[in-house]
């Protein structure tokens, strides 16, 4: 506040004006030049920056997922291989408008309220320009109708990409296993930008993900030059892909197939082996899952009817189930034997059982006087029961051990369950108790505390009938397959007291001779109580309590080239349900036609391939969950 | 020498170079932004600034005399215009800033801009000397300046209402009102800013906000200003070249033809281009700063220094919004964005600048 001011005339009020315009006039450069310093800040020192952000912004990279690596038999014919899937998805970014876009989508590609609920859940945890999903496998119908909308639906990316295709579907879901998209777990530990992008695919279960490194191959990546919009004004660049590599397997994709399509309605498993190296060439587990359905996300409906099925299509029973091994075990024992000092043309009397002290061990018929090869034709426990009494199982387990039981095997995708063959030391570690006569009993005869899994029962099989130590592969893996420490007298009894099983006058398997001339199969059948020994009857009732059926066998009997067991759960005996299943395929092996004809007539009696029945099946559950409150079983 | 008709040498040729030169630039970029097209915007505004020009220099032609008389009722007329825009947007049922005339929409707030000048000047050249620094000299004022911006701020247009109370508040300024004044109310102001904030209706808020943190939503409000941070700062020293900006035609720079015209000619000539557009509009702002100063009559100078910032006040706003030094107001950039309104409000002001300059050319000076 100015004390002494100067009267005020015009002249001070011209003074005043004038310094003060120049005050305004001064502010104005000073304003001036404050701008043209902040645009030079802006586009010199900044410019690197704003240079790439700018770049950013036109150009947009998308990640092309590889092609997978296809999988093929011991032929080159695809096990899994990849077909074209279209797929439309969202860049969140360059949504602008998500209510219309999404609307116009759920209308034109008829999404449900789960869909949409996905998609809605997808978007708010996405960001940027990571793409979101919206349908894959679209029909072209669908995927033209989206195309010739595009301009009005902004934000919108459609793709012409691949899908993973298993031709044989439920036949090799075990086998192969399947992919899927990653979960977030998978991409915090891979930290691969590309496992967040839509339609890739990774190994989640069997071959399919322990070869994944091999079948992943390389992305492929495309720049192109983009609106605000999303529009594509241009493309810059595009580098291809490179497809994952091919994996080779030692399957017979055609008996892989058969093997599958011949266990029918029942749930079992079933391993052939070549006898020459041990190449696997079927490894079935039945019933399964289509694994086409799992790689396009299966619902989780579907998922809920495999779980809900008692058959449990979800679990690989050729090394995951375990089983008491029975009657197949018999040739084992006699090798065993053999090794250890008896004489095979030494005769027993069975007597319809076999008296140990007290207790009275039943045979299932009285087979009177026997050899070894006659009693492992009609599969005398009498017999059996004898050899182990006079030699102890300590004597036997060893052979056991040597033929493959009890082991798990470096085998390329599995996951194995390899069971027990006990001997006295094992009970003593586990139930801290002296073995017992009467334990070595029931071991002989495969019951008791032994059990294995089909694997291995496949893989003892190939190497009584070879007489080498095999081990199963999938892939070419050299093993070195050396001589087993066995007297060929031994292996000569027991692989004839296999013949006389299947070739034999009454032998157990004798319905099951290979229909072929020239070419016979050797074999044995096994029946293994689901409920104690004695206890009620195994042969009749609820499915869930009869006895399980098995198979062990090979052919040619002269020269033997292929091996196999066949486990039949609660198929009510060996020879009823699991040797027949062991002919069909094995005359496949050699004849198929003849193999494709006995096929046709169970399938037609069965209500079709495994496919049709998979779908009606699951039609039929759905709309029972949907009306039945307790959700019923298939089957 | 050829002797130059006098009728040809009063016609101010260097004001139309400079004009000429900014709107011309405008022009290009507008051609621009087009994607290389004269229509639809390149070629109306060529026609619209050679329409305007030639009124700028009709206007200039008029006595000084004139304006002096008519200050007032211009002044009440556009208040009564503000008023009728504020009525239609009531009795309507939502905001509106513009008349239609039928031929044109009118926006009465951006003849403000120019009618509170002019009418201020009016004011302070008959205020007698004496009276500078009396409560005389300041009520009419405050009142003449607060209705129409508390009127345009309820349409509601922050932008506009700012430019109004600055323009004014520079005459008052210029016309010799205690400096303390002003002091105080600047820190009063600023005090109250927090108060100041809590009037502003929520998408203003969200702006100012957004301006002091553009990051903090970048797809949102913030959208603007990074995208013409990146237009800007992508162009570097000599642009990307002529049709070449990525920015604005893909369409990433919004606004790109009218608020943001400066950032599409930012990233396609550069810092060069920046300052010869800063030039252009420094020798503008000199030239009606020597009018002012050269005024014959007070009027004249209260008046040239008044509408010289107004003229001012949208350069340094709009080139601060594009730059981010200031939210986003919806001021375009004289001359050089797309638009009809804002080109008749400066050539209006450069209209009667003009004047100003022909009248101290006709006589001696005169305070009074």
């Amino acid at each position: 506040m100015p004390k002494k001011s100067p009267p005020i005339t015009e002249a001070w009020r011209g003074i005043t004006f004038t310094r003060r315009a120049l005050v305004v006039g001064g502010a104005q450069a000073a304003v001036g030049v404050a701008l043209a310093a902040r645009m030079a800040y802006i586009s010199v020192v900044d410019n690197d920056r704003y240079v790439l952000e700018s770049e950013s912004n036109r150009v947009n990279l998308t990640l092309i997922p590889p092609r997978r690596g296809w999988i093929v038999d011991r032929n080159g014919k695809a096990l899994t291989n990849n077909r074209v899937s279209l797929r439309i998805d969202i860049i969140p970014d360059r949504l602008h408008d998500r209510k219309l876009v999404l609307g116009q989508l759920q209308t034109l590609l008829r999404l449900d309220g789960d869909a949409m609920e996905r998609i809605n859940r997808d978007l708010k945890a996405a960001s940027g320009f990571q793409p979101v999903a919206v349908k894959e496998d679209m029909t072209e119908a669908e995927y033209s109708s989206i195309l010739v909308r595009l301009p009005e639906l902004p934000g919108i990316a459609p793709q012409r990409g691949f899908a993973r295709n298993y031709p044989t579907g439920a036949a090799v879901g075990h086998l192969i296993g399947y992919v899927g998209a990653p979960n977030a777990e998978e991409y915090e530990k891979a930290k691969d930008p590309l496992y967040i992008t839509p339609g890739y695919k990774i190994g989640k279960d069997g071959l399919e993900k322990y070869f994944q490194e091999m079948l992943k191959g390389e992305p492929g990546a495309r720049r192109v030059e983009v609106t605000a919009r999303g529009k594509v004004v241009r493309d810059l660049s595009t580098q291809a892909d490179v497809q994952g590599k091919t994996v080779h397997l030692t399957i017979d994709a055609d008996l892989q197939e058969y093997v599958a399509r011949r266990m029918g309605r029942e749930s079992g498993a079933a391993v052939v082996i070549d006898c020459h190296n041990g190449d696997i060439l079927a490894f079935v587990s039945m019933p399964s899952f289509d694994p086409n359905s799992f790689s396009d996300g299966i619902s989780t409906s579907e998922y809920a009817w495999l779980r809900a099925d008692d058959h449990q299509p979800l679990i690989n029973k050729a090394t995951r189930g375990l089983y008491p091994p029975g009657s197949t075990l018999k040739p084992m024992a006699a090798i065993a034997a053999v090794g250890h000092g008896v004489d095979p043309s030494e005769r027993h009397t069975c007597i319809g059982g076999y008296r140990l002290g007290n207790r009275f061990f039943r045979c299932l018929g009285t087979h009177g006087s026997l050899d070894m090869p006659s009693a492992i034709m009609k599969s005398c426990n009498s017999y059996f029961y004898w050899l182990a009494h006079r030699l102890g199982y300590d004597a036997m387990a060893p052979t056991a051990r040597l033929l493959g039981l009890g082991e798990e095997y470096q085998l390329a995708g599995s996951n194995q369950r390899y069971g027990t063959i006990p001997d006295s030391a094992w009970k003593m570690k586990k139930y801290d108790q002296q073995w017992s006569a009467s334990d070595s009993l029931n071991a002989v005869i495969g019951q008791g505390y032994v059990s294995v899994n089909p694997l291995q029962l496949a893989v003892m099989t190939a190497r009584i009938a070879s007489g080498r130590r095999l081990y199963p592969r999938l892939i070419n893996r050299e093993f070195k397959n050396e001589p087993l420490p066995f007297s060929a007298e031994a292996l000569a009894a027991a692989r004839h007291g296999m013949d006389l099983v299947v070739n034999g006058p009454g032998g157990t398997a004798g319905r099951s001779r290979l229909p072929l001339d020239g070419i016979t199969m050797a074999g044995k059948t096994g029946t293994a109580q689901v409920r104690g020994l004695n206890t009620g009857n195994g042969r009749a009732g609820t499915w869930k309590f009869r006895d399980h059926g098995l198979f062990v066998g090979f052919a040619p009997v002269d020269n033997p080239r292929y091996a196999t067991a066949v486990v039949i759960e609660h198929g009510m005996g060996g020879s009823r349900a699991a040797a027949p299943v062991a002919k069909d395929f094995m005359t496949f092996l050699f004849d198929r036609e003849k193999a494709m004809e006995a096929l046709a007539t169970l399938e037609a009696g069965w209500g079709g391939t495994i496919k049709e029945r998979m779908d009606r099946d699951y039609a039929a559950w759905k709309s029972g969950t949907a009306s039945d409150p307790e959700p019923g079983v298939p089957q | 020498m050829i002797p130059i008709p006098p009728a040809i040498q009063r016609i101010p040729w260097k004001l139309i170079a400079i004009l000429s030169g900014i709107a011309g630039f405008g022009l290009l970029v507008l051609y621009s932004a087009a994607g290389g097209n004269w229509s639809p915007w390149a070629l109306q505004q060529g026609a619209r600034f050679l329409i305007f020009l030639s009124m700028a220099l009709v206007i200039g032609r008029f006595p000084l005399r004139i304006f002096e008389d008519f200050t007032y009722i211009a002044y009440i007329g556009v208040l009564v215009l503000l008023f009728a825009v504020e009525l239609l947007g009531f009795v309507g049922g939502g905001s509106q800033r513009w008349l239609n005339l039928g031929f044109m929409n009118l926006q009465p707030s951006e003849l403000m801009k120019v009618a509170i000048v002019v009418a201020l000047a009016r004011f302070y050249a008959q205020l007698p000397p004496g009276n500078t620094r009396t409560f005389t000299a300041l009520w009419p004022a405050m009142v003449m300046i607060g209705l129409p911006a508390a009127l345009v701020m309820l349409q509601p247009d922050l932008g506009t209402a700012l430019s109004i109370c600055v323009g004014g508040v520079v005459v008052m300024f210029v016309a010799g009102l205690p400096f303390w004044w002003f002091g105080s109310t600047a820190v009063a102001g600023l005090a109250a800013l927090p108060v100041l904030f809590s009037f502003l209706h929520d998408y203003q808020q969200k702006r100012v906000l957004i301006f002091l943190d553009p990051e903090s939503d970048p797809l949102g409000a913030g959208y603007h200003i990074s995208q013409s941070k990146i237009a800007i700062g992508s162009g570097g020293i000599g642009g990307k070249g002529f049709l070449n900006g990525s920015q604005s035609h893909l369409d990433y720079l919004p606004e790109g033809h009218t608020d943001f015209i400066f950032a599409t000619m930012a990233e396609e000539w550069g810092l060069i281009g920046g300052l010869a557009l800063l030039f252009g509009f420094f020798l503008l702002l000199r030239w009606s700063t020597r009018v002012a100063l050269k005024a014959r009559t007070r009027f004249g100078q209260l008046a040239a220094a008044g509408l010289t910032m107004t003229i001012f006040f949208y350069i340094a706003i709009n080139l601060m919004m594009v730059m981010g030094l200031a939210p986003v107001v919806g001021i375009p950039l004289p001359l050089f964005s797309y638009g009809g309104s804002s080109m008749l409000t400066i050539m209006t002001c450069v209209g009667i600048i003009l004047a100003i300059e022909n009248d101290s050319k006709t006589g001696t000076r005169r305070f009074h």
